[in-house]
């Protein structure tokens, strides 16, 4: 019994020295963003990799998310005769809710291992070492790029992700189940609320920061070997995705609390 | 001069450097030596300040270099690193060209491109390596691009941290004629770890045996076979009889 509450303690402890040292992480690559050099090439090639290269499997996911929200909308729905508001919960749904989570937690499998087992890689060759002898410091020119271009795209890869799982709902709401394509298009608009947008944004750019950071984080801390560049990428998505769930509770907590 | 006292650097309950004493002249080429996990890669990275020192003191010109503003400090210097440690997202002249093309004294691409097309051709690699990616290199062409891109930047100081390990003897023989090539016609202060002896007697001036996490002999390499230290004899001669202790 002692010995459980013991091992209990040591992961609490462990636990809380890692967001700590997550957090110092954190605030030494916001520190840098206003102290130059700073690395335009290295910014608009992580924009590339993160924003432009993640459009066809976040596409894809809002696409089959939001037909597949449309028909449990209707079945649920006309339970209690609701069926007609299919087109209102879609896009509530995806604005709100499913768009920034599910482009969030995709950021977090292709963007966030990427960058972990790059980073990682590049410490276990000794590319980190090289690149300070070379007078670069590492956070510029590896981190501070990635985790902006994030912040930046994220939104927009959401943005897109809300519109196509609305459309992927409005294809299945008018070819499937009957729906008037006027109508769908009009209830949509009409339900939708600023707040939904901002809320939704606001989202992206949170859990692109965190995303990045993640792969920065666990890539930088890896340790020598295959097996540590391995570990440190499975750390970084696992984390990737709590934090990101766990963001969007307190932020959906902070946009929609009434 | 470089100069290292008392340093002291533990990993845990592992004392790796237990008390470092060592100089190294203006223009001297320093050759240490040492088996595998004496710690000779950790004595230039506290140098560097890639590690930092538990105690101790290291001074450059001296100036101690915990102290120093960093970027103009690392300028001064060149490494070579045991894998060569190129940037596999860059093209071969990119990698070369690293440090001319960023930082406060940046050169445009096309002079940057030439100086890099320059070092490469010094260390016996021609142009058409230049737009390659450091994948498609063998590893003895991967060290030469290792050592243009240490060369690159003119520095006063450079390091080269095991730079014929994992080659054949004939490539191993080159790299060591590059390096003592390019020492003798840049002037530079060099300090080199090896442990593979043809490298020792190919580069250095002097030779520095780091054992027990301390430095163990040190004198001019015309002195490594008649030195009389049965530790450096038994490293010199690869023995595996003697005091330096060995796994079976």
């Amino acid at each position: 019994m002692l010995r459980a509450v013991a091992g209990l303690g040591r992961l609490t402890l462990s636990l809380v020295a890692e967001i700590g040292r997550m957090l110092i992480f954190t605030l030494e690559v916001l520190s840098h963003l206003v102290r130059p050099p700073f690395y335009p090439r290295e910014f608009g090639q992580a924009v590339l990799a993160v924003g432009w290269q993640s459009l066809p499997v976040v596409g894809l996911t809002a696409l089959f998310t939001g037909g597949a929200l449309a028909l449990q909308i209707y079945a649920g729905g006309a339970r209690f005769s609701a069926e007609e508001l299919v087109p209102q919960i879609v896009a509530v749904g995806m604005v709100r809710e499913l768009g920034p989570v599910l482009v969030g937690l995709m950021i977090a499998a292709r963007v966030t291992s990427s960058i972990a087992a790059e980073i990682a890689t590049m410490k276990v060759t000794e590319q980190i070492d090289a690149l300070v002898t070379l007078s670069t410091h590492p956070m510029k020119y590896l981190t501070l790029p990635r985790v902006l271009a994030a912040m930046l795209t994220v939104p927009v890869l959401v943005a897109v992700g809300d519109v196509i799982g609305i459309f992927g709902g409005y294809v299945v709401g008018t070819w499937r189940l009957g729906f008037n394509p006027a109508g769908y298009l009009k209830n949509t608009v009409d339900f939708l609320e600023t707040l939904d947008i901002v809320s939704s944004l606001a989202k992206g750019a949170a859990f692109g920061l965190l995303a990045a950071l993640a792969g920065c984080y666990f890539g930088m801390r890896s340790s020598r070997g295959a097996q540590g560049v391995g570990r440190a990428t499975k750390s970084a998505v696992v984390a990737a995705s709590v934090l990101i769930l766990a963001a969007n509770f307190i932020l959906t907590e902070v946009f929609f609390s009434a | 001069m470089i100069r290292l006292s008392g340093v002291q650097k533990s990993f845990g309950e592992n004392h790796v450097l237990r008390g470092v004493d060592l100089e190294v002249g203006r223009g001297e080429s320093c050759v240490v030596i040492g088996g595998s996990g004496t710690g000779k890669s950790v004595v230039l990275k506290c140098i560097l300040g890639l590690v930092t020192p538990d105690a101790g003191t290291i001074e450059v010109d001296g100036q101690d270099v915990t102290r120093v503003s960093r970027d103009p400090f690392l300028a001064r210097f060149g490494m070579l690193f045991q894998g060569a440690a190129l940037f596999d997202s860059l093209p071969v002249w990119q990698n070369v060209g690293f440090r001319l093309l960023r930082g406060e004294k940046a050169r445009p691409r096309r002079e940057a491109r030439d100086i890099a097309i320059e070092k490469l051709r010094r260390v016996g690699l021609g142009p058409e390596v230049a737009d390659r990616y450091p994948a498609e290199l063998s590893g003895g062409m991967q060290k030469r691009v290792g050592l243009a891109r240490a060369i690159a930047a003119d520095p006063e100081i450079i390091f080269f941290d095991e730079p014929t390990t994992g080659l054949d003897p004939i490539m191993a023989g080159v790299i060591n004629e590059l390096i003592r090539e390019i020492v003798t016609e840049l002037g530079v202060t060099a300090v080199t770890i090896t442990h593979d002896m043809t490298s020792v007697r190919s580069i250095a001036d002097r030779v520095a045996m780091l054992h027990g996490g301390k430095i163990r002999w040190t004198g001019p390499v015309s002195e490594i076979d008649s030195a009389g230290d049965p530790y450096l004899d038994q490293f010199v001669q690869g023995r595996a009889e003697g005091p330096i202790e060995t796994l079976r």
